[in-house]
């Protein structure tokens, strides 16, 4: 049986460097079920984005449980905190997701994001220029890694001499959320995050009193104090919502800054052009999100009913991956889809997926990209990759490399 | 510059809003309003939202391969009442 | 020899469009993208390049956008002859003929009718002339309008909810000031989504501060001295004072300009097969005439064969690139319009999308979410099968219903759906008003097989 085992070379570490010899061979069965009790797995862009817009499908956290759970679906557990909105289904997912918009972007605060581009840019410079005199550095460990925590944090409004004591209890919690360091932490390891999570929480309820008392332009701040027509957010709503931002938003915006620079430079001359035009970054991040997506499949939804997909019946209980990377390289989609194309006319993808639970931090992670792409672009000179394949992250949905070596020139 | 949003398309993911916010916004929650004419000095930030578009809803001038606007269309030979036929 | 006409046509041949809006426009793109390079002239009465009317009575009311600068972007280059402010007053189909006018003629190989729809006036005309007395149709309607609100006014009136009087209220309300909306049936919207789904409109406009009187009809308008517009009479013998007025009373097809031409045109709009062909006044369809946009009325496949006019931006866009497409291929290249009917509005913040044609609806049912709390789907049914959808600030859900219209799913929904609520475990009657009474401006109008309007009357024009 050839492909008796795709669902297991997809979780295979071996494949992670380069898992699309895989999506395609998954594609030539749009609907593939290997054995009983496992997940449907659907791998053909319109069938994903039709998925990602059926109301039979729930995203549920208790539904999940109930259909038997699998080690994908676990992989983004937030730890003792209530469900966030990306496990609930409506109408608990819109008042949540509501809510929290009204903190973070139109109609309430449309220019949040945007006016945040300046201090980007200048955090962006402040990493490129920590690399120094070096001729090496690990693009993850020393800039993408570091990058969205500092701009989460000034989101929230975290003060600034705050910041290294919040990144020490930020970088065991968002390491130990990776089933593989999990599984393989010693007692010591899983104590220290436990404490790292307790300090987090203490910390940022300390904020949010703060913020109750005397409001200022952030977002804890505003969700806080939201008076909507939804009402307000507890405490401890506030709190998940903004674990959810730091976690949701980061692993995630690492992993794109990370693939997009390997990308780069494994198209030399794109990259050249982007030291020379910034405004190519936009459509660069677009194709981006569909040629390396930094989600590569959403494992935790569920069917609430029958469903019938390219003539398969998918039982109602049944669970379902939806393997956004293998949609964005569909034929039946795109032209020349294996191809990494900035200035194809027709980019679309399912990067953030799709459908009420599209992703809430999209304007931010895009935003972060093209800056760091086109300013480290515009500053290395003669960058080149040290290593290709670099090693990977052991994770299947949240994939991307655990270091990325690149060798220069010197700085512009 | 002209654009229009096909309204049908869009899904109010307000990503256009997020990237320009002088030609965007959101009516509430869910429904866009716009500015068909916007700013030359929108240009930028116009691209970048038509470039992020999920439902690739927003067509504008000069962007995203339409062609410039036929020049001197609007004929002034004729011009009458417009009500009725 | 057919073959040898089209080469010809392609080549050299003249295309006259009629009607220089959204159809006219996007036609004209879409022959230039497929090759035509004949001579191709646009005939508008207004004297403006093409522009995009659902901002008017919503961005351009909101003070977001100028009445002034809704101009149409262009897809492509479509180097056109354009005749703008003359509108066509006739058409002779034996010499290939369109009349102007201004007098002048001119003549095509194939011509595209995309005249459209204009405002219904209020039916008296003294009272119709009184300052103050509005229409919302036309980039100068809106200027009109929006200065009038911008000045200020004690009350605007509102005659008719629809859904551009309902979006015209909520723009006032928006703009503080009051408004009193008047509406023959028994809530707004009631004609496009039945008096269910009004229901909630109704909630939503009076919650908002709008003074809504249903069930009653404008008797007469009332004017000062000087002419201008000061009170409005109603059929309950109340009065209410206003100096603005704005009419909204649904739409007249613009098809007066043919009379006489034997074309199958009159007041329900220009009967065309599904590939746009116009039908003759014999019921036989014409191999040089075709039709689209909101003056067009075809068969749709998906609803029984039935006749659709469609006042529906999406419409236009889409039988427009149809019409255009067919005029210059062979029979078997031809496609049908088979688009499925789909608009928006936005009122009081509130996002309201469809999908298919309710009003074919018998039954309704709230599939997700809540009528109450004004967020919901709401799927129609019609003998058995799903027929539309709406939603309200539920958008992002009405692709999988648009799916189930096209593969003709069962109704009653059956299957659970996530938010399903105990309200919506059974169907209601959707509440649609009498077919055969006449509402306001209804969005889609049925025709040919509705039981309430079987008969078909032919007016034969006068030479």
């Amino acid at each position: 049986m050839p492909h008796a085992s795709i669902m297991r070379q997809i979780t295979d570490f071996a494949n992670r460097a380069d898992p699309y010899p895989v999506y395609e061979e998954l594609r030539g069965t749009p609907v593939l079920h290997e054995e009983e009790g496992g997940p449907y797995i659907i791998s053909s862009y319109y069938d994903i984005k039709a998925l990602l817009h059926d109301p039979r499908i729930s995203s549920d956290a208790t539904n999940l449980a109930a259909a038997g759970d699998d080690e994908l679906a676990q992989s983004e557990e937030t730890g003792g905190l209530p469900p966030s909105f990306l496990r609930l289904d409506p109408p608990e997912h819109d008042r949540l997701r509501r809510i929290a918009n009204s903190a973070f972007g139109p109609p309430h605060r449309p220019r949040r994001i945007e006016s945040m581009r300046g201090d980007m840019r200048e955090i962006v410079n402040g990493l490129i220029d920590g690399f120094g005199d070096a001729r090496e550095i690990d693009l993850v460990d020393q800039f993408a890694y570091p990058f969205p925590v500092t701009v989460i944090c000034r989101l929230l409004g975290v003060p600034r001499e705050d910041e290294p004591r919040f990144r020490a209890w930020v970088d065991p919690l968002v390491a130990s959320l990776d089933p593989d360091t999990r599984q393989g932490a010693d007692a010591e390891f899983q104590k220290e995050a436990q404490e790292a999570r307790m300090q987090l929480g203490m910390y940022l309820a300390g904020l949010v009193e703060k913020r109750t008392k005397e409001p200022r332009d952030d977002l804890l701040s505003d969700l806080v104090n939201s008076r909507g027509p939804d009402g307000s957010m507890t405490m401890m709503e506030v709190l998940s919502t903004s674990v959810l931002l730091l976690i949701a938003g980061h692993e995630t915006t690492v992993n794109l800054i990370t693939n997009g620079m390997l990308t780069l430079l494994r198209h030399p001359d794109i990259l050249r052009r982007l030291g020379e035009d910034p405004g190519l970054s936009v459509n660069i991040v677009e194709e981006l999100l569909r040629y390396e997506p930094p989600v590569q499949l959403v494992p935790q939804r569920t069917c609430i009913a029958d469903i019938e997909v390219r003539g398969v019946t998918i039982p109602k209980g049944s669970r379902i991956w939806l393997v956004l990377a293998a949609g964005n390289r569909d034929p039946e989609r795109f032209k020349d889809p294996q191809r990494f194309d900035p200035d194809r006319g027709d980019i679309q993808h399912l990067g953030f997926g799709s459908g009420i639970h599209s992703c809430f931090g999209a304007p931010l992670a895009r935003l972060e990209t093209q800056i760091a792409l086109s300013e480290l672009a515009r500053r290395l000179r003669d960058p080149r990759l040290v290593e290709d394949p670099p090693p990977y992250r052991p994770n299947a949905v949240l994939r991307g490399p655990r270091h990325l070596n690149i060798a220069f020139e010197g700085l512009v | 510059m002209r654009l229009v949003v096909d309204l049908n398309k869009c899904q109010g993911y307000a990503q256009c809003a997020f990237l320009a916010p002088d030609v965007f916004a959101m009516h509430g929650e869910e429904s866009l309003i716009y500015n068909p004419r916007a700013d030359e000095e929108q240009r930028e930030r116009l691209a970048r939202a038509v470039a992020a578009c999920p439902v690739q809803a927003i067509t504008a001038d000069g962007l995203d391969g339409a062609a410039d606007p036929a020049d001197g269309a609007a004929d002034g030979a004729s011009r009458e009442a417009s009500d009725g036929r | 020899m057919a073959a040898d006409y089209l080469e010809w046509l392609r080549r050299e041949g003249r295309i006259v469009i009629v009607g220089a809006s959204l159809a006219g426009l996007r036609a004209a793109e879409t022959l230039r993208a497929e090759g035509f390079a004949g001579e191709l002239t646009l005939i508008g009465d207004e004297p403006y390049e093409p522009y995009d009317r659902p901002p008017l009575s919503k961005s351009v009311l909101l003070g977001m956008a100028s009445p002034h600068h809704t101009e149409l972007p262009h897809r492509w280059e479509i180097d056109a002859k354009w005749r703008l402010g003359v509108a066509a007053s006739g058409l002779d189909l034996t010499a290939k003929r369109v009349r102007l006018a201004d007098g002048d003629e001119v003549e095509y190989d194939r011509l595209l009718i995309a005249t459209g729809v204009r405002a219904r006036p209020w039916p008296k005309e003294d009272e119709a002339r009184l300052d103050g007395v509005c229409l919302l149709r036309t980039r100068e309607d809106a200027a009109d309008l929006y200065r009038r609100l911008k000045a200020g006014p004690r009350r605007v009136f509102v005659i008719g909810a629809g859904f551009a009087g309902s979006e015209v209220a909520s723009a006032c309300r928006e703009m503080g000031i009051p408004v009193t909306v008047a509406e023959r049936a028994g809530a707004p919207l009631v004609g496009a989504l039945g008096g269910v789904v009004g229901a909630v409109a109704a909630d939503l406009a009076t919650e908002n501060g709008v003074d809504l009187r249903t069930h009653v009809t404008v008797t007469s308008l009332e004017g000062d001295p000087v002419g201008r517009v000061r009170a409005v009479h109603l059929s309950d013998e109340s009065v209410v004072e206003a100096d603005v007025v704005v009419v909204s009373l649904g739409s007249l097809r613009n098809t007066d300009w043919l009379a006489g031409s034997g074309l199958g045109a009159g007041p329900r709009g220009i009967a065309c097969d599904a590939g746009c062909r116009a039908f003759d006044f014999r019921g036989i369809v014409t191999d040089d005439v075709f039709v689209a946009g909101d003056v067009a009325r075809s068969p749709h496949a998906l609803f029984g064969y039935q006749f659709l006019s469609l006042e529906h931006w999406g419409n236009a866009v889409a039988q427009a690139e149809t019409a255009a497409h067919n005029m210059i291929c062979h029979g078997a290249d031809r496609r049908p319009h088979l688009w499925m009917p789909a608009f928006w509005s936005s009122m009081f913040g509130v996002n309201i999308k469809s999908v298919g044609v309710p009003p074919m609806g018998e039954q309704l049912m709230i599939t997700q979410g809540s009528l109450a709390e004004r967020r919901f789907v709401g799927v129609y049914g019609y003998q058995g099968r799903i027929v539309a959808a709406v939603t309200f600030d539920n958008t992002r859900w009405l692709e999988f219903y648009q799916r189930q219209i096209e593969q003709g799913a069962p109704f009653p929904v059956e299957h659970p759906t996530v938010d399903r609520r105990p309200e919506g475990r059974q169907p209601v009657p959707a509440d649609f008003p009498d077919p055969s009474l006449p509402t306001h401006g209804p969005m889609v109008t049925l025709s040919g097989y509705s039981p309430a309007e079987q008969q078909l009357v032919f007016h034969p024009a006068r030479h």
